[in-house]
């Protein structure tokens, strides 16, 4: 053999358990679900070909509408206020002043707070009677809504409460942010240009692809929501208001033992986020900055 | 040459290690006893109970030792490993599942094993062996049953002028008004009667005005005059006492077993609540003084009196179970009048069994323990519908409640909705059925 194919050899079986691990748990699978997504299959009993049915079923389905409507509604709000407060503290926490490292650390700290226990803090504060959010409303003359038995208000408290786990994308900014190089704001400052000016012409162009990727991420992770809801109500309750499609999926895979149609409803999302991260790539292809290319 | 070993080195050390680490996981048995694995629902005080039967048994006997696991969300966990080939060999299920348990043949029958140990529908009150037996065949055997009456707090009687609790609907109704208290912004600080407190059957309100849910074969009949009559019903609660005023009482209220609980803390008056609920109270609220009976029914309604919901925990080997003989040899025992009368004494349950004994009726911590008995051996008892769609079913109900409740949607609209999305559901299921019949 030849040091080549020997290096060769050895580079593959080296990777083997990666080759092993990523078909058995995740290609197979991954190709399973298609096939599986045109029959009746409870896992128990072998599936029954039924063809396009399920797909047939689910775009009739009143609840696939509502759960994908909730899911949209969510994503469309959560993923612009996400991308501005975790690029606004960013920038505040891009600046000079003392105990930088402390204020970085607290405001990155709720995202490390383990989704189950934040989600019962919140409930405690949304809470309608006794309420913390509630009771400084009061302080101030408004009334507050029963945040979470409301149907008009429960999704915006879900927002509002995701919005604590910024953290990570507020850290990948600050990575961004750090690397625009500093002579650039030394042109911008000779010139004098306003700190607004900066920002808009220095660092967001600058920062673009960084953006770009906090954004199509989430996208990808608020259709997804499963945890925060599933918490607060299995059953999506007031009137599945806050009902989103990973929970119903999860239900007609793992109650309802419709392994079938939850294939079916999984390709569906599939679909609705390779879309809209398209579209969010080909949004940016001209709005998107990137150094030397 | 180093390299030449490096690769074997590298494979014998993967290997090794699965090797080591496949023993350290793998129990060691060397009591010679056969080990059967036994998979419970429960914590807190109704695990111990099981505990205490569990290990009752393994010392009555040397051959069989039960391995007793607490698992959340048993229901689906217990479908998965059968999937997989590896169930437990008991699996301590609810009720209601064992439809969907028939359908997805995760279970195997029990009637011959039953036959030969003397095991009779004769034993049992006839509600909860029927809740075990789907389509004429045996599943499962009881562990505890419940089953629900009125709670009220006697206190808050007094203070109304009430001396005894309601007989009808309509009488209830009325206490629930006198028993409501506001203060001057309007919000309630105590109510007569909540449908949503504990809100665990609120699929089930039909059943008090003699609704069904199904014909038992192939429609659904939710919406059937008497299931709209019941959700008109409750939807007057929230018109009457304002929809966001009851939620917002609601969300006040602390969890099920703490001393905050609604009915504890003297919030609500009334409630529907099982015979457990004499234990959470002496546990958490010594001193409430309250008092149980049978729940009201409609006036025009009189052959509805007494009715009761029953549901029952149940005891299945799953399909594949490595031992399915010394895992019915344990279900025997706890079938035993010791073994249920130590499991029920326990929980603070009644006995499935048809007769029990005077020690357990005097050891019984529920001073209304004999209604509690007494309401399942009424024909009108009912129990949840033996269908397969039902974890479906049951959350479309549900969110009907909401529907009607919190929105206040035209009862008989939305539970015509859920028909139409439940009947094909139901057919699909049929059809399913028919085509593996002849498998």
């Amino acid at each position: 053999m030849t040091f080549r194919k020997t290096e060769a050899r050895n580079g593959y079986l080296f990777a083997m358990p990666w080759f092993i691990g990523f078909g058995l748990f995740l290609a197979y699978p991954i190709i399973a679900s298609v096939y599986f997504s045109f029959t009746e299959y409870s896992v128990l009993k072998p599936p029954i070909w039924v063809g396009t049915e399920n797909y047939e079923t689910l775009f009739a389905d009143e609840v696939f509408w509502k759960t994908l409507g909730n899911t949209l509604f969510f994503a469309a709000l959560y993923v612009p206020l996400a991308t501005l407060l975790a690029f606004g503290l960013a920038l505040l926490l891009n600046s000079k002043v003392r105990f930088m490292a402390v204020y970085r650390t607290v405001f990155f700290m709720p995202s490390l707070v383990p989704v189950v226990s934040l989600v019962i803090l919140w409930m405690w504060l949304f809470n309608g009677e006794h309420g913390l959010i509630n009771n400084a409303l009061g302080w101030v003359g408004i009334t507050g809504p029963g945040w979470l038995t409301d149907t008009a208000w429960s999704k915006p408290a879900i927002v509002f409460m995701s919005l604590w786990g910024v953290g990570n994308a507020m850290v990948i900014y600050l990575a961004g942010l750090q690397e625009v190089p500093q002579q650039l704001y030394e042109a911008a400052d000779l010139d004098g240009a306003t700190p607004w000016q900066k920002t808009k012409s220095v660092t967001i162009p600058l920062v673009s692809p960084v953006i770009l990727f906090n954004v199509v991420m989430g996208i990808i992770g608020s259709l997804q929501i499963f945890t925060q809801p599933y918490v607060m109500s299995e059953d999506g309750s007031p009137s599945r208001s806050i009902y989103f499609y990973s929970m119903y999926l999860f239900d007609n895979a793992f109650k309802y033992h419709k392994m079938g149609y939850a294939s079916a409803m999984a390709w569906i999302m599939f679909l609705v986020i390779f879309l809209l991260t398209l579209v969010a790539l080909k949004f940016a292809e001209k709005r998107v900055h990137y150094e030397g290319g | 040459m180093v390299g030449r070993f490096v690769m074997p080195a590298v494979v014998l050390l993967v290997l090794g290690a699965f090797v080591v680490s496949e023993r350290v996981v793998q129990e060691q048995h060397d009591d010679g006893k056969i080990h059967v694995t036994y998979w419970e629902k429960w914590t807190g005080i109704e695990f111990d109970a099981i505990k205490r039967v569990v290990d009752e048994y393994n010392r009555s006997q040397d051959k069989i030792h039960v391995d007793l696991l607490s698992v959340s969300g048993i229901h689906n966990k217990t479908l998965m490993a059968t999937a997989a080939g590896v169930p437990p060999d008991v699996a301590g299920l609810f009720g209601p599942n064992i439809a969907q348990y028939f359908h997805d043949r995760a279970v195997i029958p029990l009637d011959e094993m039953c036959a030969e140990a003397g095991i009779t529908r004769d034993d049992y009150i006839p509600i909860y062996w029927d809740i075990c037996t789907f389509e004429g065949t045996l599943y499962a055997l009881p562990a505890t049953p419940a089953s629900t009456a009125l709670h009220y707090n006697t206190r808050l009687y007094k203070e109304a002028g009430f001396t005894k609790p309601p007989e009808t609907i309509e009488e209830m109704d009325a206490y629930a008004v006198k028993l409501t208290k506001k203060d001057s912004n309007g919000d309630i600080v105590q109510a007569g009667f909540m449908h949503q407190e504990p809100g665990w059957w609120n699929w089930g309100w039909g059943f008090v005005f003699g609704g069904e849910l199904w014909d038992g074969e192939s429609k659904i009949t939710c919406d059937s005059p008497d299931n709209v009559r019941a959700f008109t019903w409750l939807q007057d609660y929230s018109r009457k006492y304002g929809t966001s005023k009851l939620q917002n009482f609601k969300s006040g209220f602390g969890a099920f077993a703490s001393p905050q609980n609604a009915f504890m803390s003297e919030k609500v008056a009334m409630v529907l609540q099982g015979g457990w609920m004499g234990n959470f109270i002496s546990q958490f609220k010594p001193d409430l003084q309250w008092a149980a009976a049978p729940f009201p029914y409609p006036k025009d309604k009189p052959e509805l009196k007494g009715r009761t919901f029953a549901d029952l925990d149940i005891l299945v080997i799953p399909r594949g179970a490595k031992h399915p003989k010394e895992a019915f040899e344990f279900i025997k025992f706890v079938q035993s009048q010791k073994g249920m009368e130590m499991l029920c004494l326990g929980q603070t349950k009644h006995s499935p069994l048809a007769k029990s004994s005077p020690e357990f009726y005097a050891k019984h911590p529920n001073p209304y323990i004999r209604l509690f008995t007494d309401m399942p051996k009424n024909d009108s008892v009912v129990s949840p519908p033996k269908i397969a769609i039902w974890p479906e079913y049951s959350s479309e109900l549900r969110n009907a409640f909401d529907e009607i409740f919190i929105e206040l949607k035209d009862p008989q609209t939305v539970l015509a909705r859920v028909r139409t999305r439940m009947q094909p559901a139901l057919d699909r299921y049929l059809r399913e059925k028919a085509l593996r019949q002849g498998e």
